[in-house]
């Protein structure tokens, strides 16, 4: 027993209002699905947490419906009028920040850290950004003319923040948007839309329809939606891709990811360790840009290696709604599956596996911190996306070996570099192909920054001015 | 008394050599009004694996060099074209005239896109101004490979199409105008003798409905620009191949070649690149 | 210490080399590991741990131009018994010409005394000054000594220096502990932190203390968390440990948590003990003292309902 134990501190529940069971959001009213309901769960407990509508084709085309007849008073308000929407937006995301933090962590698993310190600020700060945006237009350089009606598809890892990636862009640029949130975390998206109803936003700008891949499916494929936008699988993208060919409707995917965090013998260790530690344990690895693959020169893999795990050990894994939980609960069981199949297969294909010595709770969905030692570019686990708390460790000799084995993946979402040399940071970051690198940091996001992959990982970009061109017939 | 001429080879333009198609075959171009004017090579799928493996191959070294010496490069291509203005008119058939404004069109645009190499940074890229100590910077970087099925219109629209997916570091496969060919052919001439490394521009010629689908689904190619694909059917099958490995598809358009081209060919194929870096001391 | 490291300390060129071949410190990424600790929740049970704990590591401390006898006096019998039942503190801190006040006060109690010694705090006097202020506290009846670093010579460049006068102060101790006062605030980077830490533990420090008290910024939670990975990686590289001393600026109760989980998460159990980390305050007692009162009691407690001493 360790000497200074923290006691548990669970961020209350009651500030969330649950209801047993919520509709679709469409044209700016809750309405019934007509599809079977299904019910979104906490991954902690596997509590059933409320019933959710279904859409089928006719609740999706009711809604792209709704989101056509909004797009003509919507695009033709004056961009300042749309600005003050999407600030009114943003303002209440932030007076109701506690209650959608705590909505999040339960549907989703993510620690309440998290998702009161890092979704919740950037959520609003997404929208207060494109509100910003929305009377400037002009100054862009992408014209001015928004596509119509867009559909999003989001993934479940940041239910909400990618909500705010999709819908603040889009309706800053004077489209509506249909949008359909993950079958396993409905709850933000549906609270999104009470939010809107106190902001006032005129009925039908914004629509959410829930539902599975099905749903998902007949947002991207009905012929009066102009503009796909999706974030989740690159598997799922290249359905998507095929679908929407010769449609003439605007894509942009953000997909899949096997970053390489690449840390060099000169680098400043402890904050590597803590940015190895940040990239992939972060949101419990279930993140796009994840540093699942860690590349270590050989010279200082030993002493790395050691400080790693010391570091890992210290990882508090439990309870999302505790205030000092580090790593939450796996999002699903489907989620969990993947994760112990492809952790499996990399002990079975020879490399070496280790975990701190950690409780994990007896009900939910759990899967403990796991690093792999010894794998090699040939090993499933380093590069097929695992999408959880598993970490690829590998090793290079030479600045260009590690460059050549960051890039040998279909993927090309994220990189990491870690020395304290200058001109190797620019020598490694002119050649990485990745669309996003960080360089003595990890996983940082910020809505002024375009994020965005190449290759497998999608095309288009959310975020900052270049965020701008994916909702503008450009 | 008569000379009689000496004759041109038309062959492919691989890797910055002139190869014939390795399928041994040709096909007979004529003039609009229906006059033999040479056999183009008839380029197989193995014809588009190679000129891939040669634009992958020069990748690195043409996305890797300066922009400035880029648009050295396609400046001095717009001066060997030059220096061959009265060939390409010849060659373009039609009245002398216009052919002539034509080819000069065409000079003129890869002058244009010469100079854009230095500056599309500038205007696609940003500084990034984020809520924390960080350095945060993005840039527009070559999107790879690009497959390009050119327009009907076989020097202006050619130039029209390569000229912006080259100047900004990407590499090409062109299938050039399948009915009139021969300027592509003559104008890779003119861009072997440019400086131009090998591999950066590869010409097929040939059936765009053979060779198309192939570079399509082409595992190695990151972009296909569908700009000259008149047939809605293989367009669509192309662009539904390209899915495969969400390449960046710029699907076919109808476009006039005199007008401003704008800065959208360009942009089409560029990744963005966003570097954090911490502020501290 | 093993012979490679030994080896080091023979030229400024070698201290150099071996200083600045310590990995890098990045501040942005130290600043926010710090700040993400200073998240961590310590409630109830916890609470009352770490208060009772924190308490047991104080260094009390009176260092002003005004200190007299009865100050001290006063202060001592505040570190024997702070009131409500809580343990005594770990040390008194005071001046030199105070120690042999505080050895009368203290006599026949555990608690340590500490006395600042070197020309506190800007340790401009020579070194046969500093030797000799040291040997006189000692006599005097100090059994810590909390030493300042020559700042200039260390921003300079002039190692070995630095070396040399901690080397001979700590041989003025005798059996009295060493404690390394940094100067934190005026080393101006992290790597410096890191520097001057290995620095005092490779010349024989028992403790690397942040600051003076009289220098601002001083004990931050980065710099705390920067010196706790120093003393864990020293001990991994020598086998021996060194103990960590913030002071300056740490008031409230919520601070000297903030420490302690510094100290959990980063060096770990082996020095959560009054031993190997404590914690120079004087305001501070009062405030745990008065949070302490706050978990026993379920009512905010207030000022007048303790002593100022």
């Amino acid at each position: 027993m360790a000497i200074f134990e923290y006691a548990p501190a669970p961020e209350s529940r009651d500030v969330v209002d649950l209801r047993s069971s919520y509709g679709l959001f469409v044209n700016g009213e809750f309405v019934e699905g007509s599809g079977k309901p299904f019910k979104t769960v906490n991954p902690a407990t596997e509590e059933t947490l409320a019933e959710v509508a279904t859409a089928t084709s006719d609740d999706v085309d009711r809604a792209v419906q709704a989101a056509r007849k909004a797009f003509g008073v919507w695009s033709a308000l004056p961009g300042s009028e749309r600005a003050k929407y999407l600030f009114r937006i943003a303002r209440i995301i932030q007076e109701r920040a506690r209650e959608l933090a705590v909505l999040e962590s339960l549907d989703n698993g993510k620690p309440i850290r998290e998702s009161r310190d890092f979704d919740l600020p950037q959520v609003a700060a997404h929208f207060f950004y494109y509100a910003g945006w929305a009377d400037k237009l002009e100054y862009a350089g992408f014209g001015m003319k928004p596509l119509g009606v867009a559909g999003q598809v989001i993934p479940w890892n940041f239910p909400l923040l990618m909500l705010a990636w999709k819908v603040a862009p889009a309706l800053a640029c004077g489209n509506t948007v249909v949008l359909k949130p993950a079958e396993t975390t409905p709850l933000t998206a549906l609270l999104f839309a009470d939010i809107c109803r106190q902001a006032e936003l005129p009925p039908g700008v914004v629509n959410i329809v829930t539902g599975a891949g099905e749903t998902g499916a007949a947002v991207v494929a009905h012929p009066d939606v102009d503009k796909v936008a999706f974030t989740g699988s690159t598997e799922v993208g290249r359905i998507i891709a095929r679908t929407v060919a010769g449609t003439g409707k605007k894509l942009t995917l953000e997909l899949g990811g096997k970053a390489a965090n690449i840390v060099f013998e000169d680098a400043a260790i402890d904050q590597a360790v803590e940015g190895i530690v940040n990239g992939i344990f972060f949101n419990q690895g279930h993140v796009c840009c994840a540093g699942s693959r860690l590349l270590v020169q050989e010279s200082i893999q030993d002493e790395l290696l050691a400080a790693l795990k010391r570091r890992v050990a210290t990882l508090r894994v439990g309870d999302p709604l505790d205030k000092n939980t580090d790593v939450g609960a796996v999002n699903s069981a489907e989620q969990l599956a993947k994760i112990r199949r492809l952790s499996e297969l990399g002990e079975s294909e020879g490399a070496e596996r280790w975990s701190p010595a950690c409780e994990l709770p007896e009900r939910g969905f759990w899967f403990p911190p796991t690093l792999f030692t010894g794998v090699a570019q040939s090993h499933t686990i380093a590069r097929e996306e695992v999408f959880g708390p598993v970490l690829s460790v590998l090793t290079f000799r030479t600045p260009a070996e590690a460059v050549e084995k960051a890039n040998n993946t279909p993927y090309g979402l994220s990189a990491g570099v870690w020395t304290e040399k200058g001109s190797r940071i620019l020598w490694m970051a002119e050649r990485l192909r990745a669309g996003v690198v960080w360089a003595n940091t990890f996983n940082k996001f910020d809505p002024a920054s375009p994020f965005g992959g190449y290759k497998e990982s999608g095309f288009g970009r959310e975020g900052g001015l270049h965020g701008l061109e994916a909702y503008l017939d450009v | 008394m008569s000379r009689l001429s000496v004759r041109k080879t038309y062959k492919l333009y691989i890797g910055g050599a002139f190869p014939r198609s390795e399928s041994g075959r040709s096909y007979p171009v004529t003039s609009a009004k229906g006059d033999f004017l040479a056999n183009a090579s008839l380029a197989s799928r193995k014809d588009a694996r190679d000129a891939v493996v040669a634009a992958r191959k020069a990748f690195a070294g043409w996305s890797g060099a300066t922009p400035y010496n880029r648009g050295q490069i396609l400046y001095r291509v717009a001066e060997m074209l030059e220096g061959r203005r009265a060939q390409f008119a010849d060659e373009l058939g039609g009245g002398k005239r216009a052919a002539l404004e034509r080819v000069d069109a065409a000079i003129d645009r890869l002058v244009w896109y010469a100079g854009w190499s230095d500056k599309i940074a500038a205007l696609h890229g940003a500084a990034n101004p984020v809520a924390g100590p960080y350095f945060n910077l993005s840039t527009p970087e070559p999107t790879g490979v690009v497959a390009i099925v050119a327009p009907a219109d076989p020097l202006l629209g050619l130039v029209s199409v390569v000229a912006p997916v080259i100047v900004t570091g990407n590499t090409c496969v062109v299938v050039a105008s399948e009915p009139a060919p021969l300027p592509a052919i003559t104008l890779a001439e003119v861009l072997a003798t440019s400086d131009l490394p090998g591999g950066v521009v590869n010409i097929l010629t040939g059936r765009q409905a053979e060779l198309a689908p192939w570079l399509s689904a082409h595992m190695d190619v990151n972009g296909l620009d569908l700009t000259g694909v008149a047939d809605p059917d293989l367009a669509l099958s192309c662009e539904q191949a390209a899915a495969e490995n969400l390449k960046r598809v710029a699907r076919p358009v109808e476009e006039d070649w005199s007008a401003d081209p704008g800065i959208g060919r360009m942009t089409r194929f560029l990744e963005t690149k966003t570097v954090w870096h911490p502020i501290g001391v | 210490m093993t012979t490679s490291l030994a080896d080091v300390a023979s030229s400024d060129a070698a201290l150099r080399a071996f200083l600045h071949g310590l990995p890098g410190v990045d501040r942005v990424g130290a600043d926010q590991r710090a700040a993400m600790l200073g998240t961590r929740s310590i409630k109830t049970t916890a609470k009352a741990q770490a208060i009772d704990l924190a308490i047991s590591m104080v260094d009390l401390t009176t260092l002003e131009g005004a200190d007299t006898a009865g100050k001290v006096r006063a202060i001592c019998a505040k570190a024997v018994r702070p009131g409500g039942g809580a343990p005594s503190v770990a040390a008194v801190c005071v001046y030199p010409d105070l120690v042999a006040v505080a050895a009368e006060a203290l006599a026949g109690t555990p608690i340590k005394i500490a006395s600042v010694a070197t020309a506190f705090p800007s340790g401009r006097s020579t070194l046969d000054v500093k030797v000799a202020e040291t040997e006189r506290a000692v006599a005097d009846g100090a059994h810590e000594i909390d030493m300042v670093i020559d700042r200039g010579a260390f921003l300079s460049g002039r190692y070995k220096k630095v070396y040399d006068e901690i080397t001979a102060v700590k041989a003025a101790c005798g059996d009295a502990h060493l404690k390394v006062i940094l100067e934190t605030g005026e080393l101006a980077t992290y790597d410096n932190v890191r520097r001057a830490s290995w620095l005092a533990m490779l010349a024989g420090a028992d403790f690397i203390k942040t600051s003076t008290g009289k220098v601002s910024p001083a004990a931050t939670p980065p710099v705390t968390l920067i010196m706790l990975e120093a003393v864990r990686d020293f001990r991994s590289t020598t086998g021996r440990q060194v103990g960590v001393k913030p002071a300056g600026g740490i008031r409230t109760t919520k601070d000297a948590i903030k420490n302690l989980v510094l100290v959990n998460e980063t060096a770990g159990d082996d020095w959560l003990t009054p031993e190997w980390f404590r914690l120079g305050a004087s305001s501070l007692l009062n405030d745990l003292l008065m949070q302490r009162e706050k978990l026993a009691t379920g009512r905010y407690a207030g000022p007048d309902y303790f002593t100022l001493d």
